[in-house]
C-alpha cells in the first residue's frame, strides 16, 4: 500500500521526527501520571499527588522550543514539566515513592521535583512563590550576559497572588528573559476563575505591564509550540519577557484526594473537555497528515509503556533513604544540627 | 586596625566582597541612588554601577525571590531589607523557598544569599519598625542567623556571610550604626559563622547578650565589679548555628548564667539558651538560669514606655545579683 502524501496544512512545519517526539513525550507524561495514580492507590506514593493529565500539550509544546541550557521552573503540578525538560522518569518515580534514588534523594516528593542536570529548577508548592524566583533566574542570565531563557509555568490560581503582579512588574521593568506560561485549567483547586479573578482573560494582565502577551489553545501542542517559540525567540534575542495564557483543562481532580473533581464542575463539562484531549487530537492529526502510520504510533506507545514500567520497577527496587539523611542537605556545610 | 563606625564597617565589607567577586551584587529598596535608607550602601552605585547595585520598587517578596533565583543559578546576592520588619512581607520566600531549596532538591541547588538590614529596638519608631526579628528566623532549619554587635564583627561576619553557600539572615541595628570600633583592614579578615566570643572574662556569672544588650551588659559588668561580682560576657554573634560549646564552657567555669535579649521573652532566644544550659550543664549550675528579656508587648511609641519595653541596666544587674545570691545583701 502506498504511503499517503503528507497533508502539510494539518501539521505545518512538522516532520516525522518532531511528530514522533511530541507525541512520545505527551504519552510519556500521560502514562507516568496514570502509573503514579495507580501507585498512589496502592499506598506506594503518599502525601499530595497532583496529576497533569489533560495538560500535556503545554509542557511538551513549550519545552520543544527550548535549548538544554534554558531553564524551567514550575509549581506543584510539575511532573509533566520535569519529564518534558528531560528528567529521567525512573528517578522521578523513585522520588514520588520517597526512595533514595529519587531526584531529591526522596526528600522532595511529588511537589518538589528538581533536576539540576536538565536545568529544572523545581516544583514549588506555595502558590505564586516561584514567579519571583523565575525573575531572579532571568536576572542572573542577563547579569552574566547569557542568552538562555526561563520558562515559568504556573496555574490560574497564582494570578490573584501578589507575587504574580510583582513579578510581571519586575521582569517588565528590568527587561528579563522570562516567559511566564499560565496553564489556565479554569480551577484553582475548586475555585473557578470566574470566582477568583476580576479579569478572567489572564493574558491581559501582561498588557497592563507592557509585556507581549497572548492566549493560546493549550490543548494544541503545535499552537503552544508556536506561541512559546515566538516568546522564547524574543527573550533570547532582546531579553523581552512574555506572558502566555494556555487554555487547558485537567481531566482529573485537583489531587488524588479530589479524584472526581465533581463538586465544583459538572460531569458534562469534564466529558466535553475530554473531547479536546491533546494526545488524541495530535495523534489524529499526524495520522491524517500521513506523518506517522498506525504502526509508528503503536511503536511509540510500546516504547513509552516500557519506559514507565521500568520507572516503576526502578522505584520499587530503590531502598528508603538512610536515617542519617534526615540531617544532610539542610546546610551545605553543617551535616548535623547543633 | 582602623577605627570605623559600624555603618562604615558594613560598607567596607560590601565593597571588599564586591571587588573580590563579580558574582556579588546588592539589591533592595533605595540601595543605589539614595545610597541606602541608613547609608550602609553609600558610594556603591558610583563604584559598581547599576547592574550590581540594584534599586527595586517596594516589593519585598518579589525582590527577595529575585535574589533566591539568582543565587540558585550562580550569583551571590545581598538583599537589603530597609528594616528587617519589612522582611515579614517576604517571609514566605525566606522560609518556604530560600531555606528549603537545598533540602528539597536533595542538595542539587544552593542558595548563597544574604538578607541584611537593621532590626530591634530603635528610637521611637513604634510597633512596626522596632521588632527584634531574629526569633522569626532562627526557628527555621536551613537559615543561618547573624547578629553582629561590634564594628569588627559587622565587617568580619558580613564578609563570611557573603562567602557562605547558605541563606544567611544578617540583622543589624539602627542604634549601633554610629558606634565606633577597631576594624582590621585586611580584606581577608573573616569571622566564621557559628562562633561565639567571650568579650570579658569573669569568674562568678556568665552573661549572654548581643547587640545593644551586650553594650548594656558591658556597663553592668563594670558597675558590679566593685561589688566583687566578676561577670563573664559571652556574645553568641551567630544565633543559628549557635555556638553552645562556648556558652556551656563558660557556665561550667562560672556556675551561673543570665541571658539578656531585647526581644519579647516568650519563646525567645533566652528560652533556647537557658534550655540548653539546663540540659547540658545542670550539674554545674549553682543557681537557676535567669532571663532578662524585652517585655511581652509590642514596641510602644511613647519614650517612657519604650524604655520600659527593653531590658534596662538595672534589671540586668538585679538578675546578676539574684543568681549570685547577693540580692539584698
Amino acid at each position: 500500500m502506498a504511503k499517503p502524501v503528507p497533508r502539510e496544512s494539518l501539521v505545518p512545519g512538522v516532520d516525522a521526527g518532531l511528530a514522533r517526539r511530541l507525541l512520545g513525550e505527551m504519552l510519556l507524561i500521560r502514562r507516568f501520571e496514570e502509573k503514579a495514580a495507580e501507585a498512589y492507590t496502592l499506598g506506594k506514593i503518599g502525601g499530595f499527588l497532583h496529576l497533569y493529565i489533560g495538560e500535556e500539550a503545554v509542557a511538551v509544546g513549550a519545552t520543544s522550543v527550548l535549548r538544554p541550557d534554558d531553564f524551567a521552573i514550575s509549581a506543584y503540578r510539575e511532573h509533566g514539566h520535569c519529564l518534558a525538560k528531560g528528567a529521567d522518569p525512573r528517578r522521578m518515580m523513585a522520588e514520588l515513592y520517597g526512595r533514595r534514588d529519587g531526584l531529591s534523594k526522596g526528600k522532595g516528593g511529588s511537589m518538589h521535583l528538581f533536576d539540576r542536570s536538565v536545568n529544572f529548577l523545581g516544583g514549588h508548592a506555595i502558590v505564586g512563590s516561584h514567579l519571583p524566583v523565575a525573575a531572579g533566574v532571568g536576572f542572573a542570565i542577563k547579569y552574566q550576559g547569557g542568552d538562555q531563557v526561563v520558562v515559568c509555568y504556573f496555574g490560574d490560581g497564582a494570578v490573584p497572588q501578589g507575587e504574580f503582579h510583582e513579578s510581571m512588574n519586575l521582569v517588565a521593568l528590568w527587561k528579563l528573559p522570562v516567559v511566564y506560561l499560565c496553564e489556565n485549567n479554569r480551577y484553582a483547586m475548586g475555585t473557578s476563575t470566574e470566582r477568583a479573578l476580576a479579569q478572567t482573560e489572564i493574558w491581559k494582565f501582561g498588557q497592563t505591564y507592557g509585556i507581549p502577551s497572548e492566549r493560546v489553545d493549550g490543548m494544541d501542542v503545535l499552537a503552544v509550540r508556536e506561541a512559546v517559540g515566538r516568546a522564547v525567540a524574543r527573550a533570547r534575542a532582546a531579553s523581552t519577557p512574555a506572558l502566555i495564557e494556555a487554555d487547558t483543562y485537567r481531566f482529573r481532580g485537583h489531587s488524588m484526594r479530589d479524584p472526581a473533581g465533581a463538586v465544583y464542575r459538572t460531569r458534562e463539562e469534564v466529558e466535553r473537555e475530554k473531547q479536546r484531549d491533546p494526545i488524541v487530537l495530535f495523534r489524529a492529526r499526524v495520522l491524517a497528515a500521513g506523518l506517522l502510520a498506525e504502526d509508528d504510533v503503536r511503536a511509540i506507545e510500546k516504547d513509552v509503556s516500557d519506559r514507565i514500567d521500568e520507572a516503576v520497577a526502578f522505584a520499587d527496587a530503590s531502598p528508603e533513604p538512610p536515617a542519617e539523611w534526615l540531617f544532610t542537605d539542610i546546610y551545605t556545610d553543617i551535616s548535623t544540627e547543633a | 586596625m582602623a577605627v570605623l563606625t559600624y555603618r562604615e564597617a558594613l560598607n567596607l565589607a560590601l565593597r571588599e566582597e564586591m571587588r573580590r567577586d563579580p558574582r556579588v551584587f546588592v539589591i533592595g529598596e533605595e540601595v543605589g541612588l539614595y545610597e541606602g535608607a541608613y547609608k550602609v550602601t553609600q558610594g556603591l552605585l558610583k563604584e559598581f554601577g547599576a547592574q550590581r547595585v540594584v534599586d527595586t520598587p517596594i516589593a519585598e517578596s518579589g525582590f527577595t525571590g529575585v535574589g533566591i533565583g539568582a543565587a540558585m543559578v550562580g550569583l551571590r546576592p545581598v538583599v537589603e531589607m530597609m528594616t528587617f520588619n519589612f522582611a515579614l512581607v517576604a517571609v514566605d520566600q525566606i522560609v518556604n523557598t530560600a531555606a528549603k531549596i537545598h533540602y528539597m532538591s536533595g542538595g542539587q541547588y544552593r542558595v548563597p544569599l544574604v538578607i541584611r538590614g537593621p532590626g530591634g529596638p530603635a528610637a521611637q519608631l513604634g510597633a512596626q519598625h522596632s521588632q527584634s526579628m531574629e526569633s522569626y528566623f532562627y526557628h527555621v532549619p536551613g537559615l543561618k542567623v547573624v547578629r553582629p554587635t561590634t564594628p569588627m564583627d559587622a565587617k568580619g561576619l558580613l564578609k563570611a556571610a557573603i562567602r557562605d553557600d547558605n541563606p544567611v539572615i544578617f540583622i543589624e541595628s539602627e542604634t549601633l550604626y554610629n558606634v565606633k570600633g577597631e576594624v582590621p583592614e585586611d580584606p581577608e579578615f573573616l569571622i566564621p559563622l557559628g562562633r561565639a566570643i567571650v568579650r570579658r572574662e569573669g569568674t562568678d556569672v556568665t552573661l549572654v547578650a548581643y547587640m545593644g544588650m551586650m553594650y548594656r551588659a558591658m556597663e553592668v559588668a563594670e558597675e558590679l565589679a566593685p561589688e566583687g561580682i566578676s561577670i563573664e560576657l559571652v556574645d553568641p554573634r551567630t544565633l543559628r548555628p549557635m555556638d553552645a560549646e562556648t556558652i556551656i564552657g563558660s557556665v561550667r567555669k562560672t556556675h551561673r548564667a543570665v541571658v539578656v535579649e531585647a526581644g519579647a521573652g516568650f519563646a525567645g532566644m533566652g528560652s533556647e539558651i537557658a534550655s540548653f544550659i539546663t540540659e547540658r550543664a545542670f550539674d554545674d549550675l549553682d543557681a537557676p538560669v535567669e532571663r532578662v528579656t524585652g517585655a511581652n508587648a509590642p514596641m510602644p511609641y511613647a519614650r517612657n514606655l519604650e524604655r520600659l519595653k527593653t531590658p534596662s541596666k538595672e534589671k540586668i544587674a538585679a538578675a546578676v545579683r539574684r543568681v549570685c545570691g547577693t540580692n539584698g545583701g
